[in-house]
């Protein structure tokens, strides 16, 4: 991959997709030999929205290949609070990284950095919009646990408001995957996105009920119903808690299915899910460092 | 009646611009793209749903010592598709020309996404991708089909 900036899934071929897959492998299999591949990079982590595992994860990333970070802090302690543009931010912060790793609130808001500045900006979320190294993890996790071939995914949850099931959706253009959305009407995936999908000639279906299709898949990816993302709290409470699996439910499902989840959850996921072997969230969080040391091996 | 009838409905005019085969209602939003609001003492004349060849009903606008920008002509396209544009010297049309949609429109739309970086204090233009069937935020990727003219910002 050679890309000055990552702004949106809808940038990666398969092969891009494929060489920092491999390359993450073979991290994971020695991370020690890549332990100064970075020495002296410094990466700027430009967080305008509470993030855990996103930022910690680049951050031990861009530590284990030897080089640095610096973090903006919170939106409150920081120059944006005096009403500073995102374009005056991404230039100040330019002068002193290598790369920067930008999560905002706004939709836009990493082409928009990425427009004023030459070092690479990496999209970290930006709103209701991309999540593109979240996928990156996200189809690592996949290639591991269920392969590429012949895949049948399922995606649920809230699907409108959700930067990594957009992302996810537009990166399995690139493989022979049928995509299957299972959400509340309120929450389909937005227009921009059945868009993209019906010009990438994908494989799609929507439902409302998981029930629908649970027993023909392979991956169940599972999201949050976002509170936060909702402009009013009562479209929330009418869709909030509606869409949960649990160890019972997934006695129907296939033996080798992989349910995925980006995290945090609330309680899409009940706890008994966790004791199945059909639990793969967490190591999802965890693939994310070698994921993001590769991404960022090959774009620094 | 013809388009040439229909055309001497409204006077003729010395120098400027003659918007023709815009699709019948259209007329007000051509206006607001020209950013006519008849407040600077602009000459203009408009025929709204008048009978047309062409078109069944159609709107003209005849704009007095204005020629307009390749920037109007582009946004021009995407609400009136159908237009011709006579730019019009001593009261002779001199250039003739059909619009063409462009692949992008920049600094004449607003984005509806309230959380869309461009809408917000930043220091860009809204820019927008043209589709066969609307257009496309290139910022948060949102798509607009219905209703365009009600997304026009320019001035």
């Amino acid at each position: 991959m050679r890309h000055d900036h990552l702004i949106s899934a809808k940038q990666l071929s398969r092969g891009d997709i494929e060489a920092v897959l491999d390359r993450a492998a073979e991290i994971a299999d020695d991370p020690g030999a890549v332990a100064d591949a970075r020495d002296g990079a410094l990466l700027g982590l430009c967080f305008f929205e509470p993030s855990t595992r996103t930022k910690m994860s680049f951050d031990t990333a861009m530590k284990r290949l030897g080089g640095d970070t610096i973090d903006m802090g919170s939106v409150d302690s920081s120059s944006v609070k005096k009403g500073e543009s995102l374009a005056d931010t991404a230039r100040v912060i330019e002068g002193y990284v290598d790369a920067m790793v930008l999560r905002h609130p706004s939709e836009g808001s990493a082409k928009l950095a990425s427009e004023f500045v030459d070092v690479p900006i990496i999209n970290a979320g930006d709103g209701a919009g991309q999540h593109p190294t979240q996928t990156l993890l996200d189809l690592y996790t996949i290639r591991e646990n269920a392969g590429f071939d012949d895949l049948t995914v399922g995606i649920m949850g809230d699907l409108k408001y959700g930067r990594t099931v957009h992302s996810l959706a537009h990166a399995l253009t690139n493989f022979d995957a049928s995509q299957h959305f299972i959400s509340p009407e309120s929450l389909r995936l937005p227009r921009s996105v059945r868009y993209d999908l019906h010009e990438a000639g994908a494989q799609v279906r929507e439902h409302t009920e998981i029930e629908d299709v649970l027993e023909t898949l392979d991956v169940l990816y599972v999201t949050r119903i976002q509170r936060e993302r909702f402009p009013d709290e009562n479209e929330y409470r009418q869709v909030a808690g509606e869409y949960r699996i649990d160890a019972e439910l997934l006695e129907r499902a296939k033996e080798d299915l992989t349910v995925m989840h980006p995290l945090p959850r609330v309680d899409e996921i009940a706890p008994d899910v966790d004791e199945t072997t059909h639990a793969t969230y967490f190591e999802q969080a965890h693939n994310g460092v070698p994921v993001r040391m590769a991404l960022l091996d090959e774009m620094l | 009646m013809t388009d040439t009838d229909t055309e001497l409905r409204v006077s003729k005019i010395e120098n400027g611009t003659v918007i023709d085969h815009i699709a019948g209602g259209q007329a007000l939003n051509v206006l607001a793209i020209l950013g006519i609001d008849g407040a600077s003492g602009e000459e203009v004349s408009v025929g709204m749903n008048v009978p047309s060849d062409r078109l069944g009903r159609k709107d003209i606008v005849k704009v007095e010592g204005r020629e307009l920008s390749q920037n109007e002509v582009d946004v021009l396209s995407l609400i009136a598709p159908a237009a011709t544009i006579n730019i019009v010297r001593d009261f002779d049309v001199v250039e003739k020309h059909r619009v063409s949609r462009p692949t992008e429109v920049s600094g004449v739309l607003s984005c509806p996404n309230a959380n869309c970086i461009s809408t917000g204090d930043e220091p860009v233009e809204s820019r927008f991708e043209v589709l066969d069937d609307g257009v496309r935020c290139a910022y948060c990727d949102t798509i607009i089909r219905e209703s365009l003219a009600a997304h026009i910002s320019v001035a």
